[in-house]
């Protein structure tokens, strides 16, 4: 009957009616990480040495941190759709997991991009001046699209995971508090030895390595390639689980 | 129960059994409701009637025993089933932060509707259930009864030929619970099968061709609301007494109790020969009773009597 692509654009259409309409959740997820972003520029940025102006050290880590704040509405709203009833009057119309959660995903991608490109556009405001051609500016915004797929499917499979809405946005302080730990805001040489090693390897680390690099107009290394892999190994997983946690809800 | 080619059944079962761990909450449910019909699965909270609902829905598997629903198999052959049923829940089940017409317009596509179609057919029922008006606010500011009149017009924007519709009157007003009897009289006279599931006796007897009495996981009657009635005596005689000790003592006996009037309901066939002597049995010295009234037996009879509930 009716085709998964048009079920799945018409909940993700759904999805960003409904978030369109909480303004305080919405001023939240675009004012917090410019705020952030602003707070580490001017009230930290000064006694951080990274060799260059620190907003320009700061900016792939402030949008990262941007999708977390993002993701964590995702998880929300998932898990908000499982305890509600309205995950029951889907299933009745034969609407599955799929676009169910793909229209989750497809949200919050949409949601992502205008949030991180309101943080760019403050950051350039502030004095970021990025150096990057189209080419690395697209590989960017591509690095930039597979990273917040990524954390959105873990959010909804987060969402799927959480028995409330309250705890499925405690689940996701984990996808906030992981720039702190990278590269994003500080150089990973500064911190102490024992954290080099989750530092230097966790997956955010060669994401904003990347983004920095391509930005820049730097040699990115293999950290793109890295940060892919990473990227897809996240999606595969968060994908499989949610589909797995969404079985088993509805049995 | 009543023998039917199992194509001219909207719903039937089987034999449904499902436990949650160690609780067995369907014990072996048999259903048989005719196309076009409207059943009331009544009961306590409790006694399985959402299980039973959300079995034939498709929603949950059973654990042993087979349903067809508008003549399909409700595991073998699931998705059919879904396009052929709808299904309204015990919380209105509409975004609040949408508009009517967004939630229909939506249904619709997901419902396989084009976008023109869709929109249509949402106006088609906003209008049908009284909601032309509040089309463009948000569910958020409906009322309860608006809530639910939506998530009515939603389950049916598919067109279903079998609804289920699980205690879709409780906690509305009664002019809400009287305005959404008549959409389901309506939907039965275009053919629609409903199932629907009601703690009030009330609403069986108002809206259902049959009701099916569900208690402890079981079918513990079912019939035409008339035939039900019958089945007690047929009246009660009402009995209001003086003293409390004379309320205790009856109470045993009784199939209806008010304590807070001092007044007891006992079974009887309504003749003034049988109401004479029950009267003389109980009260010989005619000190204990003050005042009697003589009713028909209602559905609250046939219910406390076959479920043993409330003693």
């Amino acid at each position: 009957m009716t085709t998964l692509p048009v079920s799945a654009f018409a909940l993700a259409g759904r999805s960003l009616r409904i978030s369109s309409r909480r303004p305080d959740a919405l001023i939240v997820a675009l004012m917090l990480p410019v705020m952030l972003m602003l707070i580490f520029v001017y009230f930290f940025g000064g006694a951080i040495d990274t060799g260059t102006a620190y907003v320009t050290y700061v900016v792939p880590g402030a949008m990262l941190l941007c999708a977390g704040f993002g993701a964590a509405s995702t998880a929300v709203s998932v898990s908000e759709d499982m305890t509600n009833g309205i995950i029951d009057r889907f299933r009745s119309l034969d609407v599955g997991a799929v676009p169910i959660l793909a229209g989750h995903v497809a949200a919050s991608v949409v949601r992502n991009l205008i949030s991180t490109t309101l943080v760019l556009a403050v950051a350039l405001a502030i004095g970021f001046r990025p150096q990057a051609g189209p080419t690395a500016f697209l590989g960017a915004a591509g690095l930039l699209l597979a990273y917040i797929t990524a954390i959105s499917w873990l959010a909804a499979a987060l969402g799927l995971l959480a028995k409330s809405p309250e705890a499925a946005g405690g689940f996701t302080f984990l996808m906030m508090f992981l720039p702190y730990p990278s590269s994003a805001f500080v150089p990973i040489e500064t911190m102490p030895g024992w954290l080099h090693g989750f530092a230097d390897h966790q997956p955010l680390t060669p994401v904003i390595e990347s983004l920095r690099a391509l930005l820049l107009a730097q040699p990115a290394g293999d950290a793109p390639w890295i940060a892919l892999t990473w990227c897809a190994g996240i999606t595969a997983v968060a994908v499989t689980l949610a589909g797995a946690l969404f079985r088993n809800r509805t049995r | 129960m009543t023998t039917h080619a199992s194509g001219d059944l909207g719903i039937h079962a089987a034999g449904l059994t499902k436990s949650y761990g160690d609780l067995r909450v369907l014990d072996g449910i048999d259903l048989a409701v005719p196309r076009g019909s409207v059943l009331a699965l009544l009961g306590p909270n409790g006694a399985g009637k959402t299980t039973t609902v959300r079995i034939l829905a498709t929603l949950t598997a059973a654990d042993s025993g087979t349903a067809r629903v508008a003549g399909l198999d409700t595991v073998t052959e699931r998705s059919r089933v879904r396009r052929l049923i709808a299904l309204t829940g015990q919380f209105a089940a509409v975004d609040e932060l949408r508009t009517g017409t967004e939630t229909l317009h939506m249904m619709g596509r997901l419902a396989g509707l084009s976008p023109r179609a869709a929109r249509a057919r949402a106006d088609e029922l906003l209008a049908r259930f009284g909601l032309t008006e509040a089309a463009g606010r948000t569910a958020k500011t409906y009322s309860g009864g608006m809530r639910r009149r939506l998530d009515l017009a939603a389950s049916l924007v598919s067109r279903p030929e079998v609804l289920f519709l699980d205690e879709p009157t409780t906690g509305l007003d009664p002019r809400s619970r009287q305005d959404l009897w008549e959409l389901v009289r309506e939907l039965r006279t275009d053919g629609t099968t409903v199932l629907l599931t009601t703690q009030y006796l009330e609403e069986a007897d108002r809206l259902a061709d049959r009701v099916a009495v569900l208690a402890d996981g079981r079918i513990a009657a079912e019939g035409t609301p008339a035939e039900l009635k019958s089945r007690v005596a047929g009246h009660r005689l009402d009995l209001t007494l003086t003293t409390g000790a004379a309320y205790e003592a009856l109470a045993p006996r009784a199939v209806h109790l008010a304590p807070d009037e001092l007044t007891l309901g006992l079974p009887t066939d309504g003749t003034a020969a049988h109401v004479r002597a029950l009267l003389d049995e109980l009260d010989p010295d005619r000190t204990d009773i003050e005042r009697f009234t003589l009713r028909s037996a209602t559905l609250d009879d046939v219910f406390l009597a076959l479920t043993g509930a409330d003693r």
